[in-house]
């Protein structure tokens, strides 16, 4: 049973393109079979994170309008085997992510056999993020400690809980994972930033990792490389033990500076 | 002396991450009761107050709209506070 996944906040810069990427490429290291595609059309980004944007021939459009078929447009990863890149299109067609066209694409991944599909949505709530999160099984809520960010993953959840097609379908809700990135521990302790627990209790979601704020994030994009990749990276070993969740483990939180255990991460964590 | 500036300064920002959950906290209660409505539902509820308007005197708060889905059907309920008659 393969599963869909969205990488989405609402927010744009928060990280929705580096976490689908290490996510991606973690879930792919665990010997998964998975895909990651780019929903930003108009504005493709992920093939640079990922490192094969001299590689691109094919797009997502060009799939949806039969000028080639997924395999032809699949990317595959030269580091990590089991992992495939399908770039966005870089059409000013704003429409051109139907929903028929994405679920076609869609159940092409499926039928070549991949374990995860990991939608990396675009920012703001209009087609192509609905598309993204439409079709999706499990929703990675990518927040900032930040005030704008928190708000627009709340309203994030509410379509997630009302747009997507398993709530019009009536059928189990996606399951959501809260993803805190650009965590500044230190900050926190002086009071000048939201704390884990903070946001926990406003969204009340199941935490899915913190990933702290890093130097080599940017490092690691100059290069093409998915942070995850980089083992000696904290920001790197973050992304690795949200995957290790993700699967099911348990996984102490590390980088959170003062680790005294607040009642919102003993219930949500 | 050092101790103590850098006590204010703590404190004072201490209030900064407060007032930003504080904040959130406000904004998204009430985000969270509009959602799921009509995207009509606050234009109705300023026509319905100044239809009101036209014969008491009633203040923004006092019109307070609410749907609820109750089985197949929604529900709209309008409670509206009028002011003390005055004698």
């Amino acid at each position: 049973m393969s599963k869909i996944i969205v990488v989405t906040s609402g927010k744009g810069g928060v990280g929705k393109t580096t976490s689908s990427a290490s996510l991606a490429t973690g879930l792919a290291q665990r010997g998964y079979k998975t895909a990651v595609i780019d929903f930003d059309v108009g504005l493709r980004n992920l093939d640079l994170i990922m490192g094969c944007e001299r590689r691109v021939v094919y797009d997502f459009v060009n799939v949806i309008n039969g000028d080639a078929t997924l395999k032809q447009a699949l990317i595959k990863d030269k580091r990590v085997p089991d992992l495939s890149i399908l770039p966005a299109s870089q059409t000013r067609d704003k429409q051109a992510l139907t929903q028929e066209g994405v679920q076609q694409v869609l159940e092409g991944v499926k039928e070549l056999g991949y374990d995860y599909v990991v939608c990396d949505s675009p920012a703001g709530i209009e087609q192509g993020a609905l598309m993204a999160m439409y079709f999706a099984d499990e929703a990675v809520v990518v927040t900032n400690p930040e005030v704008s960010s928190v708000r627009d993953s709340d309203r994030i959840l509410g379509i997630l809980q009302s747009k997507s097609r398993r709530a019009e379908e009536g059928q189990d809700p996606v399951r959501e994972h809260l993803l805190i990135t650009r965590y500044d521990a230190n900050r926190v302790n002086t009071g000048d930033m939201l704390a884990l627990d903070d946001i926990l209790e406003i969204l009340a979601i199941p935490l899915l990792g913190v990933i702290p704020e890093s130097e080599t994030v940017l490092t690691a994009s100059n290069a093409g490389a998915p942070i995850i990749l980089e083992e000696k990276a904290a920001a790197g070993l973050a992304y690795a033990d949200a995957v290790a969740r993700f699967l099911g483990e348990e996984r102490p939180y590390r980088f959170l500076g003062n680790n005294k255990k607040g009642f919102f991460r003993k219930l949500f964590g | 002396m050092r101790r103590l500036f850098e006590y204010f300064r703590s404190s004072r920002s201490k209030r900064s991450a407060q007032l930003a959950k504080e904040r959130l906290q406000i904004v998204i209660a009430h985000e969270r009761a509009t959602r799921g409505g009509p995207d009509y539902l606050p234009r109705m509820r300023q026509d319905i107050l100044e239809v009101i308007r036209k014969y008491v005197d009633v203040g923004d708060q006092d019109v307070k709209v609410n749907l609820e889905n109750e089985g197949d059907y929604e529900v709209l309920e309008l409670n509206i506070t009028l002011p003390d008659r005055p004698s």
